[in-house]
C-alpha cells in the first residue's frame, strides 16, 4: 500500500514535471524547459557529462540576463536524459522529453543516437540542435526540425580529399576504413573529394573493430605504392596499424578524420605515430573566438578542464534561445523558422544554417602529432 | 620488395599464433571432448598479467635488461595462467564431467564472459599500449621483410610445438595423457590418475596460451580486454581445420589459417577483378573451412570419426 502511494506521487511530480510550459518558478517567472540528450554512463559518460555542463551554462546565463519572451519573464530549465550512446535508449529518452513537453532538444552527442531520435522530434514538431552528431544522414532525411553546430563528415571528407591532393602533393592514395557507418562514410566523402581533386585511389581496403593485424592489406598497399594512405576509423586500431605500417617498411603519409585526433592515438601509436595528419571538425579551442573565455568560465564552474565539445553544447542552446527571444515565443512551431536563419555569434564561430539545417561554413581543423603530441596546422573553411 | 613472399611471411607469422593457441583448444578436445571456449581468454589474461608486470617492473628499476624483463614477465604470466587454468578445470569443468554434453560448453562460454568482464574491471576498457622493449629490427628474407619479433615468434612456436609433441609422444606423462584421451575409465584401471591427467593437460594448454598472449602483445603493440575472443575463435577454427583432438592437425591447421587469411586478404581483389574485396578475407578463411569439412569431416589430420563432438 506505502508502495503503491509513493509510485502515485512519483508518477504526479513526474505529470507535473510534464506540464512544463504553465509551471511557474518560485518568483514567478515562466518556466521553459530545454532538453538534452548524451551519454551520462557508460565508457562516453565524460563526454555526455561535458555536453550537458555547456548547455547547463548557456541556460544559467540566459536565467541571469532575465529573458522576456511573450511579455513574461523566462525561467530556463535543462531537463537532462541519458542516452548511453545506444540508440535504442537515444529513442526512449526523445519520447520522454517529448512527453514532458520540452520547446527544443539540445543533442545527441552520438550520430548513431541522433539520427534515429530525430524522427520523434521532426514528429512533433520540436527543433533539435546536435553539438556533435556529424554523420550526414542527420540533416539529410528532410527533417525541418534538424539542426548542428558542427561541421558534417562531408565537409570533413572533403577537406582532408583536398588536404591529402593539394597541400601533401598526394597523387596515387590508398583508402582503409573499418567498415562502420561513420569510418565508411568519412572514407566514402574522402574518396569523392580526391577524385575530383584530380587525385588516384589505388585501391580500398577494408578492415572492422575487432581486428589488429593489418599486415596483409598494408602488403597489398605497398605494393602499389601509394603516396598516401587514408584510414577512416578510429584510434584503436590506428595506433598498431602505425607500427605495422613501418615494419613493412611503407613511407606514404598517414591521414585520418576525428577518430584517430586523440590523445590515445598517440599513447597507442608511440614513436611510430610521428607525423600521422588528422582532422577534426571545429577551430581548436584557443583560436576560438569566445575560447579562452569559456574555458575560464567553465573551469570557474565545474572546477574541470572542458572535455571535447562543451563549447558546441553551449552554442546550441544559445542559438536555440536566441531563436525564441527573436520569435518572441518558445512555440516550436512559432520560433522553428526563425531558427533556421540564425545568425549568431557563438563561441565556436558565426553560427548560420543552410536549408539542411547544416552549419554553413563549418570549419575543419589539422593537426599533426609531433614530438608524441597533436599539434595544430591550419584551418580549413569556417570564414569569420 | 616480392609481395608474395611478403604475404606467405605474414601469414606465417600469424599462423604460429594461431597454432599454438589452438593447441590449447585440441588438447583439452582430445582429452575430455570438451571445447573450452574460455582458452582464448586465458591467452589474453597472459597478455595482460605480462603487460602488468613489465609495467610494474619499468616503474622501479627503468634500465633493467630486455631479457630479465620479458622472463620475469613471461614466468608470472604462465604461472597465473596456469593456476587460472587448474581453478578452472577443478571448479567449474570437474563437477560437470559425467553431465550431459551441452552443459561444459555453455559453462565454458560462460568462463570466458566472466573472465572478460573481470579483466575489463582490473584493467578498464581502453586498448593499452605495450612498451617496445627489444629494438624492432627488420630482416630481409626472400625481397620480403620480416621483424625480429616476428622472427622471435615464429621461433618460439616451433620450439614450444615440437616439444609439446616430443612430450606427448615420448614420456611417461604423454603416454598417459594419450591413454587417458582413449578411454578414461581403461587409462583408470591401469593405475592412471585420470584427474591429475586431466588437470595437467588443461595447465600445458594455459601455459601455451599464455606464451602466445604474451607474443601478441608484443608483436602488435597492444593488449584489451577482449583481444582474446576473435583469436580463441580463429585459433578453434585452426584446430577443426586440422583435425580437433589431433596436436599435429592443430599446427597445420593453424599455419594454414594464417596463410588462407593474408594471402587471402592480399589477392582475393585480384583473384575476383575487383568484384571482392579484403572485406571478404573472413569470409574466405570460412570457405576453405567448410570445403575441407564436406570433403574430411574430421579435418585434415584427423583420423577417428568423434562420436562426442
Amino acid at each position: 500500500m506505502v508502495t503503491k502511494r509513493l509510485f502515485a506521487c512519483v508518477v504526479s511530480a513526474l505529470l507535473m514535471a510534464g506540464c512544463g510550459s504553465d509551471e511557474e518558478s518560485n518568483d514567478g517567472r515562466k518556466v521553459v524547459n530545454i532538453g538534452h540528450v548524451g551519454p551520462l554512463t557508460g565508457p562516453q559518460s565524460h563526454l555526455g557529462k561535458d555536453n550537458e555542463r555547456g548547455a547547463a551554462l548557456a541556460i544559467d546565463e540566459a536565467n541571469q540576463s532575465r529573458i522576456v519572451i511573450g511579455g513574461e519573464v523566462i525561467e530556463f530549465r535543462l531537463l537532462s536524459e541519458d542516452d548511453e550512446a545506444n540508440p535504442q535508449k537515444g529513442t526512449v529518452v526523445a519520447e520522454r522529453l517529448m512527453d514532458a513537453n520540452v520547446a527544443g532538444v539540445v543533442g545527441h552527442l552520438n550520430s548513431g543516437t541522433t539520427i534515429p531520435a530525430s524522427k520523434i522530434y521532426f514528429d512533433a514538431g520540436v527543433p533539435q540542435v546536435s553539438p556533435s552528431a556529424t554523420a550526414i544522414e542527420f540533416t539529410h532525411q528532410g527533417y525541418e526540425t534538424a539542426y548542428r553546430v558542427m561541421a558534417n563528415d562531408e565537409q570533413q571528407g572533403k577537406v582532408l580529399g583536398d588536404f591529402a591532393v593539394k597541400t601533401l602533393g598526394a597523387r596515387s592514395i590508398a583508402i582503409i576504413d573499418d567498415r562502420s557507418a561513420y569510418g565508411k562514410g568519412l572514407a566514402d566523402e574522402f574518396e569523392s573529394a580526391v577524385k575530383q581533386a584530380g587525385g588516384t585511389i589505388m585501391t580500398r581496403e577494408f578492415t572492422d573493430k575487432t581486428k589488429i593485424d593489418f599486415t596483409a592489406i598494408l602488403t597489398t598497399i605497398k605494393g602499389l605504392d601509394p603516396d598516401l594512405i587514408f584510414y577512416g576509423g578510429m584510434d584503436a586500431q590506428a595506433g598498431p596499424m602505425m607500427k605495422q605500417i613501418n615494419n613493412l617498411g611503407l613511407t606514404a603519409n598517414f591521414l585520418g578524420g576525428d577518430g584517430i585526433q586523440t590523445t590515445q592515438f598517440t599513447v597507442l601509436s608511440g614513436a611510430e605515430g610521428e607525423g600521422v595528419y588528422a582532422s577534426s571538425p571545429g577551430l581548436p579551442l584557443g583560436q576560438m573566438k569566445g575560447g579562452t573565455e569559456f574555458r575560464d568560465k567553465y573551469k570557474q564552474v565545474y572546477r574541470e578542464d572542458i572535455q571535447l565539445y562543451a563549447p558546441y553544447a553551449y552554442d546550441a542552446t544559445s542559438v536555440m534561445i536566441d531563436a525564441m527571444t527573436r520569435a518572441d515565443s518558445v512555440d516550436p512551431a512559432a520560433y522553428s523558422p526563425l531558427l533556421r536563419d540564425a545568425d549568431f555569434p557563438g563561441v565556436t564561430g558565426r553560427i548560420r544554417f543552410d536549408e539542411r539545417g547544416d552549419l554553413k561554413g563549418g570549419s575543419i581543423s589539422l593537426y599533426r602529432v609531433t614530438s608524441g603530441a597533436w599539434k595544430y596546422i591550419e584551418t580549413f573553411g569556417g570564414g569569420e | 620488395m616480392d609481395i608474395f613472399a611478403q604475404q606467405v611471411i605474414n601469414g606465417l607469422v600469424l599462423g604460429s599464433v594461431y597454432a599454438l593457441v589452438a593447441l590449447g583448444y585440441t588438447m583439452v578436445y582430445g582429452i575430455l571432448g570438451l571445447i573450452n571456449f574460455a582458452h582464448g581468454e586465458v591467452v589474453m589474461i597472459g597478455a595482460m598479467i605480462a603487460l602488468a608486470v613489465v609495467s610494474a617492473l619499468l616503474a622501479v628499476s627503468p634500465d633493467m635488461s630486455p631479457f630479465t624483463l620479458i622472463l620475469i614477465a613471461s614466468a608470472a604470466a604462465i604461472l597465473v595462467c596456469v593456476f587460472l587454468a587448474f581453478l578452472m578445470e577443478r571448479l567449474a569443468y570437474r563437477p560437470l564431467r559425467n553431465a550431459p554434453r551441452l552443459a561444459p560448453l555453455i559453462t565454458a562460454i560462460g568462463i570466458s564472459i566472466l573472465l572478460q568482464n573481470i579483466a575489463m574491471i582490473i584493467w578498464g576498457r581502453k586498448y593499452k599500449m605495450v612498451p617496445q622493449i627489444f629494438p624492432t629490427e627488420t630482416h630481409e628474407i626472400f625481397g620480403a621483410s620480416i621483424t625480429s619479433v616476428q622472427l622471435f615468434i615464429v621461433a618460439i612456436s616451433g620450439v614450444l610445438m615440437v616439444g609439446l609433441l616430443l612430450v606427448v609422444h615420448f614420456t611417461k606423462l604423454g603416454r598417459a595423457m594419450r591413454a587417458t584421451s582413449e578411454s578414461q575409465r581403461v587409462a583408470g584401471l591401469m593405475g592412471i590418475n585420470v584427474n591429475k591427467i586431466i588437470s595437467v593437460t588443461f595447465m600445458i594448454g594455459a601455459a601455451l596460451g599464455a606464451v602466445a598472449g604474451i607474443l601478441v602483445a608484443g608483436n602488435y603493440s597492444v593488449a584489451h580486454y577482449s583481444m582474446g575472443f576473435m583469436l580463441g575463435l580463429k585459433a578453434f577454427t585452426a584446430a577443426v581445420l586440422g583435425g580437433i583432438g589431433n596436436l599435429g592437425g592443430a599446427v597445420l591447421g593453424g599455419l594454414l589459417l594464417g596463410l588462407i587469411e593474408s594471402i587471402g586478404a592480399g589477392y582475393i581483389g585480384n583473384l575476383t577483378g575487383g568484384f571482392l574485396g579484403s572485406n571478404y578475407q573472413d569470409v574466405f578463411a570460412f570457405v576453405v573451412l567448410i570445403v575441407v569439412l564436406v570433403f574430411r569431416p574430421t579435418g585434415i589430420m584427423g583420423e577417428r570419426v568423434s562420436e562426442r563432438a
